[in-house]
C-alpha cells in the first residue's frame, strides 16, 4: 500500500492528484476508471479540507492499494483525517429530480462518490475519521 | 479555458479544455462572473473537458441561474463521460445540452 501525509489544504490538491496518479500508474486500468477514481479522491479530499478542521488545519492521509488477480482487480482507497467526528454518508443524498429554481448550489460531492464507487464505508476509530472507497474493474478493457 | 465575445458582445462562448477541478474553479468563476455582464447568450463548449468534478458543476449550476434572468445558456459537445455525470447529478433536467 503506498500512502501519503499531506495538511489538508486546498493547494495540496495538486500533491494528491500525482500521489494518485503514480499510485495507479502501473495498474492496467481502463482510463474512465481513473478518472472515475480521480473524481471521488477529489471530492473526498475536498471535503476533509473544508469541514475536518475548519478554521483550522490538520493533517490529512490517504492510503492507496490495489488487489486482485490477471483479470479482476479492485482499487482500495482509505482517506483519514484527525478533525471532528464526521460521517458524511449520513449526508442526505441531493434531490435531483429538482427544478432548476428549487435546486440548491451544491452538494453534490458525496452523492457523486456513492454513485460512483462499488462501496463506500466510513468508521471513526482511534480519534480518526477514515472513510474507504472500493472500485472493481476490468483490466485491458479500455 | 477560452472566452470568446462576438455577436457585438452578446453572446459569450467559453470552452472548458482539460479538467475542471476544485483547482481552477475560482479562476473560471470570477472570470465568468467579469464577462457576464450584459451577455443574453452564453455557450459553454465542452468539446475539449476531459474531466469535471463538483467544483466545475456548481460553477455551471450558478452561471444557468444566472442566465435563466439575462438571457439562455446552451451546452455543447459533451462527452461521453460528463455526460454521465450531467445523468447521476440531475443535471441533464437542469442544463440545455445541444
Amino acid at each position: 500500500m503506498k500512502e501519503l501525509k499531506v495538511e489538508a489544504t486546498i493547494e495540496n490538491l495538486a500533491k494528491v492528484f500525482t500521489f494518485l496518479q503514480d499510485s495507479l500508474d502501473k495498474c492496467e486500468m481502463p482510463s474512465k476508471v481513473k478518472r472515475q477514481i480521480k473524481l471521488c479522491v477529489e471530492e473526498i479530499y475536498m471535503n476533509i479540507t473544508h469541514y475536518a478542521y475548519n478554521p483550522d488545519v490538520g493533517p490529512a492521509k490517504i492510503g492507496v492499494d490495489v488487489v486482485g488477480d490477471e483479470s479482476q482487480s479492485k482499487v482500495i482507497i482509505s482517506f483519514a483525517d484527525e478533525g471532528k467526528p464526521y460521517d458524511p454518508l449520513q449526508r442526505e443524498d441531493p434531490d435531483i429530480e429538482l427544478g432548476l429554481d428549487d435546486r440548491p448550489i451544491g452538494g453534490l460531492g458525496i452523492y457523486l462518490v456513492k454513485t460512483t464507487m462499488d462501496n463506500v464505508e466510513y468508521e471513526h476509530k482511534d480519534g480518526q475519521n477514515v472513510l474507504t472507497i472500493e472500485k472493481d474493474f476490468e483490466k485491458n478493457s479500455g | 479555458m477560452n472566452f470568446e465575445k462576438t455577436n457585438g458582445g452578446n453572446t459569450l462562448t467559453v470552452e472548458l479544455i482539460g479538467e475542471v477541478d476544485s483547482m481552477n474553479t475560482p479562476e473560471l468563476e470570477e472570470k465568468l462572473l467579469k464577462e457576464i455582464e450584459g451577455v443574453t447568450e452564453l455557450i459553454f463548449d465542452l468539446k475539449g473537458l476531459e474531466y469535471i468534478s463538483s467544483a466545475g458543476l456548481r460553477v455551471l449550476l450558478t452561471m444557468q441561474k444566472m442566465m435563466k434572468a439575462q438571457g439562455s445558456m446552451v451546452i455543447k459537445n459533451t462527452n461521453e463521460e460528463v455526460m454521465e455525470i450531467f445523468k447521476v447529478t440531475g443535471f441533464v433536467r437542469l442544463l440545455n445540452l445541444a
